[in-house]
C-alpha cells in the first residue's frame, strides 16, 4: 500500500515534468531537452530563497516566477531563431541550453549537493502502513493542477488556440492565433509545471546538485513518449505508470539494481509495439 | 585497365586530404616522440585523440548522412570496451603477447557492438527522429546500468584491464592506423552506390523509397557499422585507461560525441576529425589548469558554441549573412573563380533544339466553342 502510494507520488512528479514536455512538443514540434534542467534551475531557486527567508511559500513562489523566466528567456533566445529549422538542428541546440544551464549552476553553486529541509512533513497511518505527508501533499496538488490544466486547455480561450496551435499551425495562423505568443505561453506553463515538479522532488529527495535535473528529466520524458507524446492525458498516464513500476522495482530486491534499465526496456518495447506511444495520435505521413 | 581507373578515383586528391593529414601527423609524432621532444603527458593523450576521431567520424556517418540522431553512441563504445577487453583479458592468460590479445579483441568488440547495434537499429525501422533520438538515448542507459550490476565485469569497481594495457607509446602508432583503416572504409562506404543510397535516405525518405532505395536494410546497415566502429574504439579506450567503469559512458559522453560531429560540421569528415583531435586537446589543457569548480568553464563554453554554431548555421533569418560570409564564395573571389557554373552541360543544353515552343503552347486561347455539352442547346428544349 504505501509502496503504492509512494510510487503514485513519484509518478505525480514525473507527470508533471513529462506535461511540460508534451505541451511544447504538442504546440512547437520540438524536444525541449533543457526542461529537465529547470527543474534544477526551480530548485536552486527554493533552495537559495530559503537561505534568505524561512518561508517555504516565498521560496515556492520565487521558484515559480524564475522557472518561467527561464523557460521564457531560453525559447527567446535558443529556439525562436530556429522555427522552421530542421528539427536535428533544434534537437542539438536543447542539448546544448541543457549543457549550458547545468554549467551556470555548477559555477554558481559548486558541483557538491547542497541539502537542506524546505518544511519538517510528519507521517500519518493509513490502513496500518507509515505514509509521509509529502506524499500525500505531493499526490494531492499533483491532481488539483492537472485537473485544472485540462480544464484550462478545454475552456479558456489561450488553452483553445493552443489547441488549434498543436493541430495545424499553419492554419491557426490564418484564424488570426498569435502563434508566436501561444508558444512562448506554452513554454511559460511548461516552466511554472516545472517548478511545482523541482518542489515535489526536493521533498522526496532534500538535496540539489547541478544535475539533478537531468535524470527525472530524462525519465519523465520516456514517459512522456510512453503515454503519446503531444499528448496531457497521456503525458500523466505514463507517468504514473513509470512511477509506479518505479517504486515497485526499487522494493523488490531482485531487480532494485536494474530499475534503470527496466524503465527505459518497457519505453522500446511500447514504442515497438505501438510507435506513437500509448495515447498518441497517428499521423500520416504526407510527400 | 578499369582496375586501374577505379585506382586513381579511389585516390584522388580531394579525397586523400584526410589519409594524409592523419598519415603525416602519425609521422610527426613518431618523429617528435624518438627525438625526446613530446612530454609524457601529451603521448598518453594521442590515443584519446585516435579513439575519439573514430567515434566523431562513425557517429557522424549516422547524424550526417543518414540523417538519424544517436545519442548512444557512448553505450555501444561501453559495449565493445566491456566484452571486448572481457575476451582480451580470457585470451591472454594462454597467449603472453598483449598486443596479438588487443587486434583479436578489437575486431571481437567490434562485432559485440555491431550485435548490438543490429538490435538498436531494429527499432529504428519503425521510428524515426526525436523518437528514435529518445530510443538510443535508453539504449545507452540500459547498458550502462546492466553493466554496473553484472559481478562478472567489476560491477560498481569497473573492468580491471591492468594486465592487458598498452603502453600510450606503442598504442598511438596501432590507434592511427586503425584510424586510416577505420577512414578509408567510411569514405570509400559514402562514395559508393550504398553511401547515395544512405544520403539518398537523408535527404528524402519517402522519394529514395520511391526510387528503389532499401530503406529498412540501409538504416539497419549504418546503425550495424557505426556500432562496430564504436565498439573498435571502446577496445582501445579498454586498452589504454584501467578500470573500464560505466561512469565513463554516460549520456554526457554522447552528447560530447555529438558537439565534435557538430562543431566539425554535420556530414563532413575532415571536419570530424579536425574537431575531434581540437576537443580532445582542448579537454586535456583545461582538465590540466582548471580545477574544481572551475571545470564547469568548460561544459559552459562548449554549450555556447553548440548553440551559436547550430543557431548560425540553420536560422532562416541569418541565411543572407550567412552567404556574405562564405569561405567558399570568398576563395572564388580571390583566386577569380566563377561562382559554381556546370558550363559544359549548359552548352549541351543550348545546342539541342528544342521541338516545343513552350510560348506557343502556353498563348494558345482556348475559346469556349458553342457545342459544349454543358449548356443546353436549343435542340434540346
Amino acid at each position: 500500500m504505501s509502496i503504492l502510494l509512494d510510487g503514485l507520488s513519484l509518478g505525480a512528479v514525473y507527470a508533471l515534468i513529462a506535461l511540460g514536455y508534451t505541451m511544447v512538443y504538442g504546440i512547437a514540434k520540438m524536444l525541449n531537452f533543457a526542461h529537465g534542467d529547470v527543474i534544477m534551475v526551480g530548485a536552486y531557486a527554493i533552495y537559495s530563497t530559503l537561505m534568505l527567508n524561512t518561508n517555504p511559500f516565498i521560496a515556492i513562489a520565487v521558484s515559480i516566477v524564475v522557472c518561467t523566466v527561464t523557460g521564457i528567456v531560453i525559447e527567446k533566445f535558443a529556439y525562436k531563431p530556429l522555427r522552421g529549422a530542421s528539427p536535428l538542428a533544434v534537437l542539438i541546440t536543447a542539448i546544448g541550453v541543457s549543457n549550458l544551464l547545468q554549467g551556470i549552476a555548477q559555477l554558481i553553486f559548486g558541483s557538491t549537493s547542497r541539502s537542506f529541509i524546505i518544511a519538517n512533513f510528519g507521517t500519518v497511518k493509513i490502513f496500518g502502513s507509515e505514509i509521509s505527508v509529502g506524499t500525500i501533499l505531493t499526490l494531492i496538488v499533483g491532481a488539483i493542477i492537472m485537473v485544472s490544466l485540462t480544464l484550462f486547455v478545454k475552456k479558456t480561450r489561450t488553452g483553445r488556440a493552443m489547441l488549434a496551435v498543436s493541430e495545424d499551425s499553419g492554419a491557426a495562423r490564418l484564424m488570426g492565433v498569435n502563434v508566436d505568443r501561444i508558444i512562448m505561453t506554452t513554454f511559460a506553463i511548461g516552466s511554472a509545471l516545472a517548478a511545482f515538479a523541482s518542489l515535489f522532488y526536493i521533498i522526496r529527495i532534500p538535496s540539489t546538485t547541478p544535475t539533478l535535473g537531468a535524470m527525472p528529466g530524462i525519465k519523465a520524458f520516456t514517459a512522456a513518449v510512453i503515454g503519446g507524446i503531444g499528448s496531457i492525458p497521456g503525458a500523466m498516464l505514463g507517468g504514473i505508470l513509470l512511477g509506479v513500476i518505479e517504486q515497485i522495482c526499487k522494493n523488490n530486491p531482485h531487480v532494485e539494481a536494474y530499475t534503470t534499465a527496466i524503465e527505459f526496456c518497457l519505453l522500446i518495447i511500447i514504442l515497438l509495439v505501438k510507435p506513437v506511444g500509448l495515447l498518441g495520435k497517428r499521423r500520416r505521413e504526407k510527400v | 585497365m578499369s582496375y586501374l581507373g577505379n585506382l586513381k578515383k579511389t585516390f584522388k586528391l580531394k579525397y586523400c586530404v584526410n589519409y594524409i593529414g592523419i598519415a603525416a601527423f602519425l609521422i610527426l609524432m613518431i618523429i617528435l616522440s624518438s627525438t625526446g621532444m613530446l612530454s609524457r603527458s601529451f603521448i598518453n593523450l594521442l590515443p584519446k585523440i585516435a579513439y575519439s576521431i573514430i567515434l566523431a567520424v562513425s557517429l557522424n556517418l549516422v547524424v550526417g548522412f543518414l540523417g538519424e540522431l544517436s545519442l548512444g553512441h557512448a553505450g555501444f563504445m561501453c559495449v565493445g570496451a566491456y566484452l571486448g577487453c572481457y575476451l582480451s583479458l580470457f585470451l591472454n592468460t594462454y597467449i603472453e603477447n598483449t598486443f596479438v590479445c588487443f587486434l583479436v579483441s578489437m575486431l571481437a568488440g567490434g562485432v559485440f557492438a555491431a550485435i548490438f547495434g543490429f538490435i538498436i537499429g531494429l527499432p529504428a525501422l519503425r521510428l524515426k527522429g526525436d523518437y528514435l533520438a529518445i530510443v538510443t538515448l535508453a539504449f545507452g542507459e540500459i547498458v550502462r546500468n546492466v553493466f554496473k550490476n553484472l559481478p562478472m565485469f567489476g560491477g560498481a569497481m569497473g573492468l580491471k584491464t591492468d594486465s592487458i594495457k598498452i603502453k600510450s607509446s606503442t598504442l598511438y602508432i596501432v590507434s592511427f592506423i586503425l584510424v586510416l583503416a577505420v577512414l578509408f572504409l567510411i569514405q570509400n562506404l559514402i562514395r559508393s552506390k550504398h553511401g547515395r543510397a544512405i544520403t539518398a535516405i537523408r535527404d528524402n525518405e519517402i522519394a529514395a523509397k520511391a526510387m528503389g532505395v532499401n530503406v529498412t536494410f540501409y538504416k539497419l546497415f549504418v546503425f550495424v557499422i557505426a556500432a562496430f566502429f564504436a565498439g573498435v574504439a571502446g577496445v582501445i579506450y579498454g586498452h589504454y585507461y584501467t578500470p573500464i567503469i560505466y561512469t565513463t559512458f554516460d549520456y554526457n559522453y554522447s552528447i560530447e560525441i555529438l558537439v565534435m560531429v557538430v562543431i566539425g560540421g554535420i556530414g563532413s569528415i575532415s571536419g570530424s576529425i579536425i574537431a575531434a583531435a581540437l576537443i580532445t586537446y582542448i579537454n586535456f589543457v583545461l582538465q590540466n589548469n582548471l580545477s574544481g569548480d572551475l571545470a564547469a568553464v568548460r561544459l559552459l563554453v562548449y554549450a555556447v558554441i553548440l548553440i551559436v554554431v547550430v543557431i548560425f548555421n540553420n536560422a532562416p533569418a541569418l541565411k543572407p549573412i550567412k552567404e556574405k560570409i562564405n569561405v567558399k564564395a570568398f576563395s572564388n573571389k580571390i583566386f577569380k573563380k566563377k561562382a559554381s557554373t556546370i558550363t559544359d552541360d549548359d552548352v549541351a543544353w543550348n545546342r539541342i533544339e528544342s521541338k516545343i515552343n513552350m510560348d506557343e503552347l502556353l498563348s494558345v486561347d482556348v475559346k469556349p466553342t458553342d457545342n459544349t455539352p454543358d449548356k443546353p442547346t436549343k435542340e434540346d428544349k
